[in-house]
């Protein structure tokens, strides 16, 4: 049974329809490039799957239940859960701080309630060893890398044991080096059996990770391939719409 | 493939760590790299000189006297550190403690109870903020506009219940309140068992210091606090991450209102009368304390114990002032060098000194 079920979705804001009847399913584990120009109808489908709005025809389908979220909470309590392309991240707080934001581990009984601040912190360190990070969970995000801040975005995801986990440009804006680092992330996530969506415009990166890649363009799929099945050119053939469809 | 390069990457990680040697932080570097520490010392050291200076400064009775001049600017500046913290501003608090205060002083010439006055009071610096909360944190406008115009509002309001006239003729409950605003603990009489050095202290500075405790005690031990400092960080994450930031804020804005009450209402009992003018232009100077104290007017940065020391550094510049026989009218522009001295030091240009990176950036390099 796929993780993720995509039936039939179309979206319409007033009279632009920005998605158009797509179809698509994804498995635990898999990798899954989502590609397409300015426009192609990306962002809708992440915020369809990521629980922003329904669809207006059509279902999103989670292990087999239909599922149609109304606010990204509800989808995060389905083990789905976004990387923002700004990674949503307070650059004043530690690592360990911003891993549990929202989600603080607490000790003792109300009125006296307090942080549990020991457990919150070996917890990020586990999470950190876990994505093979080099990330302190004491230190301060303002003074970290593009990478280690990718990897704390990350490891907020793990924490929620999500099973599907969406990355909006994740390596839009970063050195080299650090998109070496982000891409070796979504290979940890992989090999945990979480499922991973990349959106990116980038097609190096999309080509090093992904077992999949689906093409949208004017709010239809026009590809979905194996990575092995296909190159960087038809892949840019099928954006640009040089190809119809594959 | 993929094995070899994941040991590459690992193998570039422990390069970064040899080269840089980066340590987490310790306590007490933590310590020295903080604000309101420096402003401590400073205080120490202006403190030690000005009683080695003079005499006169460093008596008992001259610590009750600046501890219960500076603790209402201190209970604001709580206040004002939470709204801070956020990123936002209150520059209503003087005029909601004029409101609070003719309020309460109403209450009291109507004959009501010390309790039902004091309620009101409270009731009516709530209601103020609330109205604050709202509209910075559900309709979305600047706090800067919302609350200038609260400190207009709260102002008018002030001297039109008042009628413009000054309230004294409390009722049956008036030693009550009195007995409130100039309560001392411990009390100093001959030949008790404490020792005279220590000051007694008035009611004013031990609310300060109960009300101080809490704060840092939400502040560091409860999700409250994280979530205050995340808004400030980043507001957008906040939400994103599911904090109620709507909500906290709101709460932000009630709670600066509430601290002026509770200054309002004790300086009520102290004074044993009410004006309309009661705490005219003190929201710049709970601002400048709070800045001080090493909270960020950007958001994201402050601390209880901040608010606290720089509402104490103002009074005792102010106080030092005086006994040094200078000039009141002096007092502005030493008060004013010291919170652009305090910012300057508490700033942090990229790991180098504030004064290196100034001169770099007026000269750069190329032309010296």
């Amino acid at each position: 049974m796929p993780l993720l079920e995509v039936r039939n979705a179309s979206k319409s804001f007033g009279a632009i329809r920005a998605l158009n009847g797509v179809s698509f399913a994804i498995e635990p584990g898999e990798v899954i490039g989502l590609m397409g120009d300015n426009g192609a109808g990306k962002s809708t489908m992440v915020k369809l799957i990521a629980g922003n709005f329904p669809p207006t025809e059509g279902e999103v389908v989670v292990n087999g239940e239909v599922c149609h979220f109304h606010k990204p909470i509800e989808a995060r309590a389905k083990g789905i859960e976004v990387v923002y392309q700004d990674l949503a991240i307070a650059d004043n707080l530690t690592a360990a701080q911003n891993v549990f934001l929202g989600r603080e581990i607490t000790k003792g009984f109300w009125p006296f309630k307090v942080l549990h601040k020991q457990a919150m912190i070996d917890k990020s360190a586990e999470l950190f060893a876990e994505l093979k990070s080099e990330t302190r969970p004491r230190d301060l995000v303002r003074k970290m890398s593009g990478g280690q801040r990718q990897a704390v975005a990350i490891a907020r995801t793990r924490l929620s044991q999500a099973r599907l986990v969406l990355m909006d440009e994740p390596t839009a804006a970063i050195s080299v080096r650090q998109v070496a680092e982000v891409l070796e992330l979504i290979r940890r996530l992989k090999a945990q059996g979480v499922a991973v969506i990349l959106i990116s415009h980038r097609m190096p990166d999309v080509f090093a990770v992904c077992d999949r890649i689906i093409v949208l363009r004017r709010g239809t799929k026009v590809a979905d391939k194996h990575t092995n099945q296909t190159s960087p050119e038809e892949i840019t053939g099928l954006i640009t719409g040089a190809i119809l469809a594959a | 493939m993929q094995p070899e390069q994941a040991k590459t990457v690992e193998a570039g990680h422990a390069v970064i760590g040899d080269v840089s040697k980066i340590k987490e932080q310790s306590l007490v570097q933590r310590i020295l790299a903080s604000q309101p520490f420096w402003v401590t010392v400073a205080l120490m050291v202006l403190v030690v000189f000005m009683a080695a200076l003079e005499p006169s400064f460093g008596t008992v009775a001259n610590a009750s006297n600046i501890t219960r001049n500076f603790a209402p600017f201190g209970i604001m500046a709580l206040g004002m550190t939470v709204v801070i913290i956020t990123g936002g501003i209150d520059l209503s608090v003087g005029s909601i403690m004029g409101l609070v205060g003719i309020v309460a002083g109403l209450f009291l010439t109507w004959e009501y109870p010390w309790y039902v006055a004091f309620a009101m009071g409270l009731m009516t610096g709530i209601a103020c903020g609330a109205v604050n909360g709202f509209f910075v944190a559900y309709v979305n406008m600047p706090s800067f506009v919302v609350t200038l115009g609260m400190l207009s509002i709260a102002r008018s309001l002030a001297v039109v219940f008042s009628g413009n006239q000054m309230l004294y003729k409390f009722g049956p409950d008036a030693p009550i309140v009195k007995a409130i605003g100039q309560a001392r603990w411990p009390v100093q009489t001959e030949g008790d068992w404490i020792p005279d050095w220590i000051p007694q202290f008035s009611s004013h500075f031990w609310v300060m210091v109960v009300m101080a405790l809490w704060l840092g005690y939400m502040l560091n031990f409860r999700p409250w606090g994280r979530h205050l400092l995340a808004i400030g960080g980043n507001e957008n994450a906040a939400r994103l991450t599911g904090v109620p930031v709507d909500w906290i804020k709101f709460q932000a804005y009630v709670f600066s209102a509430f601290t002026a009450a509770v200054a309002s209402l004790l300086l009520l009992g102290y004074n044993g009368s009410a004006i309309n003018a009661m705490g005219q232009g003190h929201e710049l100077r709970v601002i400048a304390a709070t800045v001080i104290g090493g909270a960020n007017l950007m958001g994201g940065a402050g601390t209880a114990f901040g608010a606290i020391i720089g509402a104490a550094f103002l009074e005792v510049i102010r106080n030092a002032l005086l006994m040094a026989g200078i000039d009141s009218n002096w007092q502005g522009a030493f008060v004013g060098a010291f919170i652009i001295l305090a910012v300057l030091l508490g700033l942090q240009s990229g790991g180098k000194s504030v004064i290196a990176a100034t001169v770099e950036r007026i000269f750069p390099r190329k032309h010296r």
